[in-house]
């Protein structure tokens, strides 16, 4: 499971050894973004059920750091969307995705909300792509906790990779 | 009635209606607004088709009849039938939970005529109304808010009308150019 360890080894081992370290500050912050990701609760349909599983007892998303889903989008930096969303949810969706403050991430939870999933019909938006911009997509309808935690995962992935600090310029 | 010695059984008369009573109080109080009955009671279900003007005085009667109760509109719902003339059917579906008895009340509309509301008779008819107008094209008289309830205020076309496409007409994209979401 190295996605749990620091990817740079130098952190690691002047950590153990010598009681200071020495790091790139992108580095630093990038870790810190990973490791302490608060989504914002944006459960929508059934996509939600899967997400309170996540984070019950059992599957337990807070030991990655998502130790709190905040309800309001400016203590947020991770939007889950969970769930299909309809034509009329879509403005209301985008306005959420505003008031995030930056450096914030999107994932894309179940069919739904990837492409339109089952629904394609007049009334469901046909992807959350089009209208805020997706990092990563979590297949299923529903998928598991653990496909979503793997999501997770992936995106904290993407976060620790990421080459610069400011993150509008990628 | 016959001669010969070996008689045939007399013919049994008709099995009584289950809504017989409802038919009998409605003929009696509004004798001209009742179009036509349909029965399935083997599936408990009972259809009257009346007069759209006769609606509230019908529903009235159906609520406030003791021996009746329908106290309760379960269901208000559209119906597109576009190879007919009078293309829309309205139905209502009323319940009586003292007797456990369940009705429909069917009227016949076409395309841009309007039905009275039943709000004054079961509140609960209002967003029910709401939900016909914004799929079917419906409009109420008497309606005080008669609005898109389901589709965004600023949708075109009524959805649940056969002629219209599933997929929809409208392209879905949200924003004009992709620099608006990025």
């Amino acid at each position: 499971m190295g996605q749990l360890a620091p990817t740079t080894p130098d952190l690691g081992q002047q950590v153990g050894q010598q009681g200071f370290l020495l790091a790139k500050l992108d580095d630093l912050v990038n870790q810190v973004r990973a490791n302490s990701i608060w989504p914002l609760t944006f459960g929508l349909a059934c996509c939600a059920i899967e997400m309170m599983a996540t984070v019950s007892p059992r599957y337990d998303l807070a030991r990655f750091g998502a130790e709190v889903f905040r309800a309001s989008p400016r203590q947020a930096d991770l939007m889950i969307v969970a769930g299909r969303v309809s034509q009329k949810m879509g403005p209301v969706l985008r306005q959420i995705y505003d008031q995030m403050p930056e450096p914030k991430w999107v994932i894309a939870m179940g069919a739904c909300s990837s492409c339109g999933g089952v629904f394609n019909n007049y009334a469901i938006i046909q992807g959350v792509d089009e209208v805020v911009p997706v990092d990563v997509y979590v297949p299923g309808c529903p998928p598991r906790p653990e496909s979503l935690i793997y999501g997770i995962l992936q995106l904290r992935k993407k976060i620790m990779n990421q080459g610069k600090l400011n993150r509008a310029a990628r | 009635m016959s001669e010969s010695a070996e008689q045939p059984p007399e013919p049994s008369a008709p099995p009584r209606s289950q809504i017989e009573t409802e038919l009998r109080i409605l003929r009696r109080h509004c004798p001209d607004a009742i179009l036509e009955v349909t029965e399935q009671p083997a599936r408990d279900m009972h259809w009257i088709e009346i007069r759209k003007e006769r609606l509230h005085r019908v529903a009235s009667l159906l609520r406030d009849t003791g021996e009746l109760g329908y106290q309760m509109l379960a269901d208000l719902f559209g119906v597109d039938y576009p190879e007919r003339e009078d293309r829309f059917s309205v139905l209502y579906q009323l319940y009586s939970p003292g007797r456990n008895q369940r009705l429909y009340l069917r009227v016949r509309v076409e395309e841009g005529e309007a039905v009275p509301t039943l709000r004054e008779v079961f509140p609960n008819a209002d967003w029910a109304e709401r939900e016909v107008w914004d799929l079917f094209g419906i409009p109420f008289d008497g309606h005080p808010d008669l609005r898109r309830i389901l589709n965004p205020d600023d949708w075109e076309g009524h959805p649940l009308r056969k002629d219209y496409p599933l997929v929809g007409r409208r392209p879905v994209l949200l924003f004009n150019s992709v620099k608006d979401v990025l």
